[in-house]
């Protein structure tokens, strides 16, 4: 074989090579975050809060993974619920949180998670709804939600390195058993409506956050599935200094 | 005269190169293993800040010591030979052919025996001694920390402190079962205290690495790994799990602190109270040494089968593969 020969073959496995590489990089690593929305809160605080409105459902509307339980996020500008895990709010800023849970209850795999941690006041607020705008209850503000009592929680929203843990409520067990919103994102349907507070760092940077339940079709020997995957049940809140 | 022309010129006595070699070798190694032990040592990770950490860096500092000394020898051999035995120019001649000695032979045999038999005594001891070296000993554990046990822990005595390590993708969190069995997500030990912990998961394998304490033991699913080890510095320390376990591996970690006993006390008391007053005390499940997450206390294994509480259209808990007889929530 030529010299010129020799020197082509080489330079075409080499691009295979790195071309390979790159592509897994991308395809299957960057691609978690890299194709998913993030819906800025950031430039929407005012008065040094900002409002973040969050739902998670029994299923998506993925076309891949359509039984998912997934987390939505709602843009604050459009209102729309955007499938997404990413979020981006300002540093030194009081997040008012409100997440509506559409999924039924689920037992936690710790109990340990039904106490709320790292919010202001230590408490959340809870209130469950038979349908939009039919309340079930009075509002109630709750330091612990017992998630083996009952059927108060379905999921947890959780992060860590801020300290912040808090269970998310779903609805009774009539209405988790027999009525749960069907289509996503979930605009009908009974949920449990919760509300907390707390404070991003001074600093900026992304915080994960994920559900401490190991929620999602048969995942028992641990968090897989939905519990691990962008756009489903864990995420990045992006804190912008 | 004649006779005394013919004789062959002088040869130069060959230079005792086995002294020059060894005499090099000691002064580097002298100097090498003392910088090793007065500058180094003190400052040699993990640090001295539990019994098992301190432990753990005198041995360091011994294997450092007595391997100094084996790679300058090496060093100072293969510099000595580039240097002396180089070939010259205009020499052509083999050098001489090797033959055996026994002397050689022996002294290599036994030194090297001598350390490595030294070295299997040194660190059985070693592990002996601190009570496992702070890694994790199975449910049973043979060599145990000098404490006593005891259901309430007293500041300042010699009580042994439980905490339970619950692993847990992805966070650790910990039970302390002589104050109610109380759980935080923080890690506070007492000074001068001995502490046994109880590692478990209830998920897949994580492992506990208290890296300051010197502490690390596998959590696995249904098993209690007990390890040992006696704060001695107030400060902190980083907890990190050491076994692959998932996405957010990387980022399960936290910090702990070794503070006084009577701090620790107000605060493990401060929070037993306080879990006590929210409930979460009488929500927990009774403390055990290790736990099945496939069973609620009140529910039993019936909660694989309740319509209504598995969440994520009914999947929770699967049991048998989904499909196949006995599953009891494949719709």
């Amino acid at each position: 074989m030529s010299v010129p020969a020799r020197v082509a073959t080489l330079l075409v496995a080499f691009v295979a090579v790195v071309g390979g590489a790159v592509f897994v990089v991308f395809h299957y690593i960057g691609g978690y975050g890299g194709t998913l929305p993030t819906v800025d809160y950031a430039s929407m605080a005012h008065g040094g809060q900002v409002n973040v409105v969050l739902q998670e459902d029994p299923q998506n509307n993925s076309v891949t993974k359509p039984d998912w339980v997934s987390y939505f996020v709602q843009d604050p500008r459009t209102h729309q619920w955007v499938h997404t895990t990413l979020f981006s709010v300002p540093a030194n800023t009081q997040v008012n949180m409100t997440i509506k849970g559409y999924d039924g209850c689920t037992p936690l795999r710790n109990n340990f998670w039904s106490q709320v941690q790292g919010t202001i006041g230590g408490t959340v607020t809870v209130q469950q709804f038979k349908n939009t705008n039919q309340p079930l209850g009075p509002t109630r503000t709750m330091s612990v939600i017992n998630g083996w009592s009952g059927c108060n929680v379905g999921h947890t929203f959780a992060i860590p390195s801020l300290h912040l843990f808090v269970p998310v409520p779903s609805p009774g067990p009539v209405l988790s058993a027999n009525s749960l919103c069907g289509v996503s994102p979930c605009t009908s349907g009974p949920y449990g409506l919760e509300k907390f507070s707390f404070r991003t760092p001074a600093h900026g940077g992304s915080f994960r956050w994920q559900c401490f339940i190991p929620c999602g079709g048969g995942f028992i020997d641990g968090n897989g599935g939905p519990m691990q995957t962008f756009g489903y049940m864990t995420g990045l809140m992006q804190v912008v200094s | 005269m004649a006779a005394a022309e013919s004789s062959p010129a002088p040869v130069a006595a060959e230079p005792r190169h086995g002294m020059r070699i060894f005499l090099i070798w000691l002064v580097l190694s002298l100097a090498v293993d003392l910088i090793i032990w007065f500058v180094w040592y003190p400052h040699m990770q993990p640090g001295a800040m539990s019994s098992t950490s301190r432990s753990q860096q005198f041995d360091i500092a011994i294997m450092a010591v007595m391997g100094a000394p084996v790679v300058i020898f090496i060093w100072v051999y293969f510099g000595y030979a580039l240097i002396t035995w180089r070939r010259r120019p205009g020499d052509d001649e083999d050098g001489p052919h090797i033959t055996g000695g026994v002397g050689i032979q022996a002294t290599w045999i036994i030194a090297t025996s001598v350390i490595v038999l030294g070295l299997f005594v040194f660190g059985t001891v070693e592990l002996i001694v601190p009570a496992g070296a702070g890694a994790g000993e199975g449910p049973a554990p043979i060599w145990r920390l000098n404490g006593v046990q005891t259901t309430a822990w007293t500041p300042g005595s010699n009580d042994m402190l439980q905490v339970q390590v619950i692993g847990q993708e992805w966070n650790f969190s910990y039970r302390f079962p002589q104050f109610g069995g109380m759980e935080t997500t923080q890690l506070l030990l007492p000074d001068n205290t001995p502490v046994e912990f109880h590692v478990t998961s209830l998920d897949v394998i994580h492992s506990f690495w208290a890296y300051q304490l010197a502490v690390k033991a596998d959590a696995n699913p249904g098993v209690d790994n007990v390890a040992y080890t006696k704060p001695e510095q107030l400060g902190g320390f980083t907890v990190r799990c050491n076994e692959l376990c998932g996405i957010w591996h990387g980022a399960m970690f936290n910090s702990g602190y070794v503070v006084s006993p009577s701090a620790f006390q107000a605060w493990a008391q401060a929070i037993q109270a306080r879990e006590q007053h929210d409930g979460l005390l009488a929500a927990l499940p009774r403390f055990a040494l290790t736990y099945d997450p496939t069973v609620v206390p009140q529910l039993g294994r019936a909660v694989v089968k309740i319509d209504g509480i598995t969440g994520a259209n009914g999947y929770y808990y699967p049991g048998p593969q989904a499909g196949t007889p006995g599953d009891p929530v494949s719709p």
